[in-house]
């Protein structure tokens, strides 16, 4: 009997779901994908499934170490801004204003040939442990990315501190919270909540810049995609193909900090 | 005045009970405003203490000096007999001079504020608990035994796990009353309690504020509630611009005012 009631249950729902608009929608989708799949070449695919397969994985892994060491950077270089005096809030604005003022390409041009041209005359550098990874052109493109994430998000966590209302913090030190109190279990989370819905957009933002890696050669997956290209002379079909894995990424991201979001107390403030 | 609360049932300080909170010849300028000019004040253990007065009187002020959340420009202020220890910044303002002698301080005051402050991003029990397990070091089980006595108490038990912003003003408040309790405050510090809250809501803040009084906490009120001053005070302040107009038992502030301010000043409230 109740098996029989919730397979009614989810009969009536998914005709519920089923709208006309929503089968039209579905039917074009299909004919997409079914037009790429036989009127295209994919022949290559298997030959180039592992790298593509290790692109999406360097992608990935530089997406979030990026974002956790930006945001990491974010915190203090809003909250100088929000309430640091002159000497802190100066400094963390022209570091916001710059980053945000410039291509990103620039600055990871800037860093890779510029600053990754320098260090190999020092003899100092080349002779100390960091120089297998400084001859590398990865840390060159987290650096930049890291950055970048951080200018961005600096700026968003500024308003994010400012906008914590007066009353809550006061409220804390009227108990005799310390600062560094006030800060780790009042002020911090609140701004992050608040702060939570742009990240989202900044985590997406961020997601799309990652392919500028690839002109410094590290090989993520539009370097795989770009090799594809070159190798067979096809142009739409790795294209094609990219810009779906970008957008399943992008859709789980997005699902993923929806449920975050949705996890916190809303109403804030 | 045929009171509901008979006089009575009214605790009253001891001869020679301790002095909780002294203030003396206190002064606070924000900028060119004079707002206090040389204002004193004693609470001794189990003395209520309503500070009355019209808007801009500098009320507020004095009560949120006593905790530092305003630093005087001058003045003294001992709180357990222990005086707060200022001194000027570098940009000549008066600030605490120990910022741990401050928070110590502090954490024996329970504020109650206007406008609630409880923390929008913690439940009912985890605004309550705070304090206790994250300034005191109480152990978290016993604060949250603790919290859910205080909870029941200001008759919220079953709201702990709710987040303020659900609630009403007068439940937010009792809620901002059991988490100032759970500190066990040497005196509670009322900042217009109700002057936030909804008319048919005041009633609810009221009784519990009543209750505490009559079990004999301490209690510095700010209040713009005549009748209810008048019910639980043991002692009367009535401030006109920055100072003390006059002062003393309710029955003689509200009944037999000298002062001719303090005469208009409750014919215009009542």
């Amino acid at each position: 009997m109740a098996g029989e009631a919730t397979v009614i249950n989810v009969a009536a729902r998914t005709s519920l779901w089923l709208q006309p608009h929503r089968i039209v929608l579905i039917l074009i989708a299909l004919a997409l994908v079914l037009g790429a799949a036989f009127f295209m070449r994919w022949d290559w695919l298997p030959q180039y499934y592992e790298m593509g397969l290790l692109g999406i994985w360097r992608s990935l892994w530089i997406l979030a170490v990026t974002c956790f060491l930006g945001f990491l950077l974010a915190v203090p270089l809003g909250l100088a801004q929000a309430a640091g005096p002159f000497w802190f809030s100066a400094p963390a604005k022209a570091f916001c204003t710059v980053i945000r003022g410039t291509p990103l390409l620039i600055q990871l041009w800037l860093l890779y040939y510029g600053l990754g041209s320098l260090f190999p005359q020092y003899p100092w550098i080349r002779e100390s442990w960091m120089w297998p990874y400084l001859r590398q052109a990865w840390p060159y493109g987290v650096l930049a990315l890291t950055l970048s994430f951080a200018g961005y998000e600096g700026e968003v966590m500024r308003g994010a501190f400012a906008g914590v209302p007066k009353g809550q913090l006061e409220a804390a030190r009227a108990f005799g919270m310390s600062r560094w109190k006030i800060f780790r279990r009042i002020w911090l989370p609140q701004a992050i909540y608040r702060a939570l819905p742009t990240l989202t957009g900044e985590t997406v933002l961020q997601l799309k810049s990652t392919p500028l890696v690839a002109t410094i050669s590290v090989i993520d997956i539009f370097a795989v995609s770009s090799k594809v290209r070159q190798d067979t002379y096809l142009t739409y079909e790795p294209l094609l193909l990219l810009a779906l894995i970008y957008m399943a990424i992008t859709g789980i991201l997005v699902f993923a900090f929806s449920r975050i979001e949705a996890r916190i107390p809303n109403k804030i403030g | 005045m045929a009171s509901a609360t008979a006089p009575a049932l009214k605790h009253t300080a001891q001869d020679g009970a301790a002095e909780a909170i002294h203030v003396e010849n206190l002064h606070k300028k924000f900028g060119q405003l004079h707002v206090l000019k040389g204002v004193s004040l004693s609470a001794r253990d189990g003395e209520v203490i309503a500070i009355i007065g019209g808007s801009g009187s500098g009320k507020s002020t004095l009560l949120r000096c006593i905790n530092c959340l305003e630093n005087p420009t001058s003045g003294i202020i001992r709180v357990n007999g222990e005086e707060i220890k200022l001194k000027a910044d570098s940009h000549g303002h008066t600030v605490p001079a120990d910022r741990r002698q401050i928070e110590r301080i502090r954490s024996k005051l329970g504020m109650v504020f206007q406008n609630f402050n409880l923390w929008s991003h913690m439940t009912l029990i985890e605004n309550v608990i705070e304090v206790p397990v994250h300034v005191l070091g109480v152990k978290r089980d016993e604060a949250i035994a603790q919290a859910e006595k205080l909870l029941a108490r200001v008759g919220l038990a079953e709201k702990r796990d709710v987040y303020p912003a659900y609630l009403s003003g007068g439940q937010q408040q009792r809620a901002a009353i059991a988490r100032a309790l759970a500190i066990n405050p040497r005196v509670m510090l009322f900042d217009e309690p109700t002057s936030a809250l909804d008319p048919e809501l005041v009633g609810e803040v009221l009784k519990v504020i009543g209750d505490l009084a009559r079990e004999g906490r301490t209690m510095v009120l700010v209040t713009h509630e005549m009748k209810f001053a008048r019910e639980v005070a043991t002692h009367v302040v009535y401030l006109y611009n920055g100072l003390v107009e006059e002062e003393g038992p309710p029955e003689q502030i509200f009944g037999a005012p000298k002062s001719e301010r303090l005469k208009q000043f409750i014919r215009n409230i009542g």
